[in-house]
């Protein structure tokens, strides 16, 4: 089997320091995978280095596009990866605002992506984002308010409709459940597992919160200082870690 | 099924003067299909150690264990998941679930896992429950709120959902009243007959003679407690 993404060898230095260092992994069809370190460990840097966000130093980001089978992200001309950033890709960012155009309305924040594919038939378009809203649980009563009227999980929710949408077959989340209340977090993981198992989806998950990788993710990275210190499977890491710093920070979580 | 050669397990603990303790020395030993083993010992001597590495949740630091064909101490992570989901079953003494979650998809999970129709998956599920005698109106409730003993019986339900070719059962009578104790032997019993490869923790007596074929003194592989 051909592995979604395969990430060899990535490196992005700043000055003197590394953001992240020589990470390499595979990730396959319908697989859920896990970032976690403290801040400033590299992971968000990581994350941006594979959706094309920042260009890094070294490494390839190989995706096996629908079309033309196993291609080098990093390489690929501008337009075609801004092409796969509308279509198999996704990115969910910490900030719905960075995610979001604030000053368009929910249904039109979902539409803009279909428009995007080329879709053109307005009622579609409606139809398609007033369903979306629905499976994040957003009243479709809301469909011509603007994001700016929604609370922050509502915005963080409509944020994850307006990615999927189009169907993507690769999602990057940067702390997804971050600053959200507890309750709402809950919801969100319950959505996001069920999108996940129901579109068979794959993604790649940065947070530094342990219990949403045990729920979300099936592997697990370990990042510190910009080096992955130890990966496997999520529940292994979690029980039983065997690096100094993976130790540290599971048992570092404050028992609820 | 299960086969385990020479295993052994180390814990490191960085973080506490770097103190390596050794908690599993040299055990061998296999369950064929329709087998089901026990494991004894004091507290502490490793048992539910030894079970959760041969679910791969606890790494093996040497030996060999072989579910099938895979051994578990070499593979790949996308391997054991693999496995987890389609032979190797395990009923832990906790149930661990996304909250607001309703009972019934959580039983029904893993067969939705395996590719099975909802309104199948959900019949099995509803068959579980109710054979565990979980009342009705608790179906659509998420688990995290039910007592002790419905927890339990909700997570072997969970774990008995599909007919797994080996199991792995920490303690699955424990804080069960007669009756649904008599449900879950019976359950076992049933895994056997089919075929299934059964390794049990059983600290009530009745029930391990019962539902085991030999038991298997964890104690004496525990360096430190054999003496």
């Amino acid at each position: 089997m051909t592995p979604l993404l395969s990430v060899q060898g990535i490196t992005k230095r700043y000055g003197m320091h590394f953001g992240c260092a020589d990470v390499s992994f595979d990730l396959y069809p319908g697989e859920v995978m896990g970032i976690v370190g403290e801040s400033g460990s590299g992971k968000s840097t990581l994350l941006n280095c594979m959706a094309g966000h920042l260009p890094p130093d070294a490494g390839r980001v190989v995706f096996d596009t629908r079309t033309d089978g196993p291609r080098d992200t990093i390489t690929m001309s501008e337009p075609e990866r801004r092409m796969l950033g509308r279509t198999d890709w996704a990115f969910v960012h910490q900030h719905a605002r960075d995610g979001l155009r604030m000053g368009v309305s929910a249904g039109g924040n979902v539409g803009e992506r279909l428009m995007a594919v080329g879709e053109r038939h307005y009622g579609n378009i409606r139809d398609k984002a007033t369903d979306w809203l629905g499976r994040v649980e957003i009243d479709a009563s809301r469909v011509d308010d603007r994001p700016t009227t929604f609370s922050g999980g509502m915005q963080q929710r409509l944020q994850i409709a307006r990615n999927l949408v189009t169907g993507p077959r690769l999602v990057f989340m940067d702390e997804p459940t971050g600053g959200l209340d507890v309750s709402v977090q809950a919801r969100l993981l319950d959505l996001l597992r069920g999108l996940v198992r129901d579109m068979g989806l794959s993604a790649i998950i940065v947070t530094h919160d342990l219990a949403v990788v045990r729920l979300l993710a099936d592997r697990l990275m370990v990042m510190k200082s910009g080096r992955v210190v130890e990966a496997g499977l999520t529940d292994q890491v979690l029980d039983d870690p065997q690096h100094a710093y993976s130790q540290l920070l599971v048992s570092s979580v404050l028992q609820v | 099924m299960i086969n385990l050669n020479n295993v052994s397990k180390t814990f490191t603990l960085h973080n506490q003067g770097s103190a390596v303790i050794e908690v599993i020395n040299d055990v061998s030993f296999a369950v064929e299909p329709g087998e089901c083993v026990a494991l004894t010992g004091a507290s502490g001597a490793g048992k539910s150690t030894l079970m959760r590495m041969i679910y791969g949740n606890y790494l093996t630091q040497a030996g060999e264990i072989r579910i099938g064909d895979l051994d578990i101490v070499q593979a790949k992570p996308r391997d054991i998941i693999k496995l987890r989901r389609d032979v190797l079953g395990y009923v832990s003494q906790f149930l661990r679930v996304v909250p607001r979650v309703p009972t019934l998809d959580v039983v029904a999970e893993p067969l939705r896992a395996l590719g099975v129709a909802a309104d199948d998956a959900q019949g099995r599920a509803k068959a579980l429950l109710t054979q565990l005698n979980i009342p009705q109106r608790l179906w659509s409730l998420s688990p995290t709120t039910f007592s002790g003993g419905e927890q339990q019986r909700v997570n072997i339900a969970r774990g008995f959902a599909h007919s797994y070719p080996a199991m792995l059962l920490d303690e699955p009578t424990a804080s069960l009243d007669a009756a649904n104790r008599e449900v879950v032997l019976n359950l076992i019993e049933e895994a056997k007959a089919r075929g299934a490869a059964i390794i049990g923790i059983f600290h009530d007596e009745a029930a391990r003679d019962r539902v085991c074929d030999r038991e298997i003194d964890v104690g004496r592989f525990t360096p430190g407690m054999a003496a």
